[in-house]
């Protein structure tokens, strides 16, 4: 693991911002322990103060210090990422070696409901889900409901990897040893499709995060929860651009952008590291 | 010919039938499952907002509300007439525009919605194809060299943080296009000339951003897909024939690495849809998106509702029309 990452580090320029972008969002989630203030409450410091040393991000015109509010605002985002990934992991994982290893009618008819689901609009649907949920909704419960509409373009490409590992001798070899399904699908042929997991679990959580900043912009999710979407919807609440208060959007948009091209130059890193042809380009062996 | 309806068609068509039908289902179970009664949730909700209201008008308005969410009755009962509505085209009245029916609200925010998607989808897919294409085409380029890495910077940030950035870039910072909605309030709506241009000078903002925020993926596509072609015999062959360099791009090279992309767009429709009406609530354009607004901000339940389930509708539909003009562009799947 560590030799990949230095690995990574040495021969990839994607990798190395990646990391320098992770790394500023982990050191601004990990200072979220040391915070002088609860960032749910109003009128701590004074208010509108464009950015300074003594306020990195300014102030909000809710006396809330948006640096520190960005610090929670990204560890909740992250959370929510995680959470989303870790849900929507199992049910692609365990629809996509199902659908590769039985095949036939399992197959035809896990892979239709997958084609629905990645055909069909989730954003009118979550929408609908989370409007129900006002008022009761919290990060878990958002991650959940995000998790069940995520995992279908994933569940595919799992079983396209079951599909050409079942034809491989070992799987033959285990079957005639008489290994059960089950058996073969977590012990054979999951760690194979593991490293894919990995790099859609970071698209996966991309995608949650950037579905949160759209729910919370509506005012759908838990608005008092800093994320990076309730930051957007707190200044345009207050119409932060009307009052030239620039710098109650810059923050979130300025943290945004960082986490989201740190989590994707990451993710196109390690999937052109997986693929054993491209890193051979890359490091020239 | 019945190999092409069989082997081709009818999967198709199911699979349509099958995405409404899971889609619709869907928006049936919801509401049901939520722990909240939505009929309590949406009287208490109005009356919280401060409207006042006869006590006559909320039992009139309970009993409203039980019909048209379709309460009545047992759950297979009130799912059959949940269909038997929706067939005859029939989503209820809308509850902060009462009695105007949702039917009504959604066509006229639809030709809006539709020609902004319409207009993007194609612009974004094509320049991104042909772009991808030079890119891999001739590497050595520079402004491709800049186009790949802006296309990888663009990519991964949500639809709502880039149009708040475009929308601060080119109608605060620089002010080049206007702030805000279709056309200026209180333009009467009418096909002139001198409307028409107002329209397209409104659009661009929203357009541009779906354009740069849907180039990025195909132009990345349409790359990796040709990488691999420009060394094809055929392609060696073409050039060492002297043909013009055109000829080849566009005959041999895009033209083998279009079918994969054509799929790819019909996987994407969903996502870009949803994209749009993100797109929308931001530059106030008048179509789906700023109706979602409108319906979360008035409490109305009943519009959702036929918002999601027109999207799902309009959608796998328009994937159905892509497949079946698929054929045109692939030999192989004619000739079946």
């Amino acid at each position: 693991m560590l030799k990949i990452v230095s690995d990574l580090l040495k021969h990839d320029t994607r990798f190395r911002i990646a990391a320098v972008f992770l790394l500023a969002v982990l050191i601004l989630i990990a200072l979220t322990a040391v915070s002088p203030y609860d960032p749910t409450r109003t009128f701590k410091v004074p208010a509108d103060i464009p950015p300074s040393l003594k306020y990195p991000f300014g102030t909000n015109s809710r006396g809330q210090d948006l640096f520190w509010w960005m610090a929670f605002a990204l560890r909740n985002s992250l959370l929510l990422g995680l959470l989303t990934a870790a849900v929507s992991r199992v049910i692609a994982i365990l629809v996509g070696l199902t659908a590769g290893y039985r095949g036939g009618l399992v197959d035809r008819v896990l892979m239709s409901v997958n084609d629905s689901f990645v055909v069909m609009p989730v954003l009118p649907v979550l929408i609908l889900l989370s409007f129900l949920l006002r008022g009761q909704m919290n990060i878990p419960l958002l991650a959940l409901i995000l998790g069940l509409c995520g995992w279908p373009g994933d569940a595919r490409l799992i079983r396209a990897q079951v599909l050409s590992l079942k034809e491989r001798s070992f799987t033959r070899t285990a079957v005639y040893s008489g290994s059960t399904p089950l058996n073969i699908s977590l012990n054979e042929h999951l760690p194979f499709v593991l490293p894919v997991v990995f790099a859609t679990t970071i698209a996966n959580m991309l995608w949650s995060i950037g579905m949160e900043v759209t729910l919370s912009v509506l005012g759908l999710s838990n608005v008092s929860l800093p994320t990076i979407g309730t930051a957007i919807y707190w200044a345009n609440q207050h119409q932060a651009l009307v009052a030239g208060i620039w710098w109650w959007l810059a923050a979130p948009i300025i943290c945004a952008m960082v986490l989201f091209l740190g989590l994707y130059l990451l993710f196109s890193s390690v999937n052109e590291y997986i693929d054993p042809r491209t890193r051979l380009r890359l490091m020239g062996g | 010919m019945r190999r092409f309806v069989l082997g081709y068609l009818l999967p198709r068509i199911v699979q349509w039938a099958v995405v409404i039908f899971i889609g619709v289902t869907v928006t049936f179970i919801i509401p049901r499952l939520s722990p909240n009664d939505p009929v309590e949730k949406q009287v208490a909700e109005l009356m919280a907002s401060g409207a006042h209201i006869s006590p006559q008008a909320v039992i009139e308005m309970r009993a409203a509300l039980t019909e048209m969410y379709g309460l009545k009755g047992s759950s297979w009962e009130q799912y059959f007439g949940f269909w038997g509505r929706l067939f005859r085209g029939d989503m209820g009245p809308s509850l902060s525009t009462f009695p105007t029916p949702v039917t009504a609200l959604i066509v006229r925010a639809m030709p809006w919605t539709l020609g902004l998607l319409l207009t993007a989808v194609l612009i974004s897919w094509a320049l991104g194809n042909v772009l991808g294409a030079f890119a891999s085409y001739y590497p050595k380029s520079r402004i491709m060299g800049v186009i790949d890495v802006l296309s990888q910077a663009v990519r991964p940030i949500p639809y709502y943080v880039m149009a708040l950035v475009m929308l601060i870039m080119f109608a605060y910072v620089v002010r080049i296009f206007p702030f805000s909605g279709a056309y200026p309030p209180g333009t009467h709506v009418e096909f002139t000339p001198q409307f028409i241009l107002t329209v397209l000078k409104h659009s661009a903002l929203p357009a541009l951003s779906l354009v740069i925020l849907g180039m990025g993926g195909w132009f990345l596509g349409m790359k990796s897909l040709t990488s691999n072609i420009i060394s094809e015999d055929y392609v060696v062959y073409a050039e060492t024939a002297g043909l013009r360099e055109n000829n080849i791009l566009f005959n041999y090279i895009i033209r083998n690495a279009l079918l994969p992309q054509i799929t790819g767009l019909a996987l994407q429709l969903g996502s870009i849809f949803s994209g749009a009406l993100i797109m929308e609530v931001v530059f106030g354009y008048p179509g789906m998106g700023t109706l979602t607004l409108q319906a979360v901000m008035g409490n109305d339940y009943s519009l959702i509702m036929g918002i999601a389930i027109f999207s799902i509708i309009g959608v796998a539909t328009s994937v159905l029309i892509l497949d079946l003009i698929y054929p045109l562009f692939d030999p192989r799947v004619r000739h079946q």
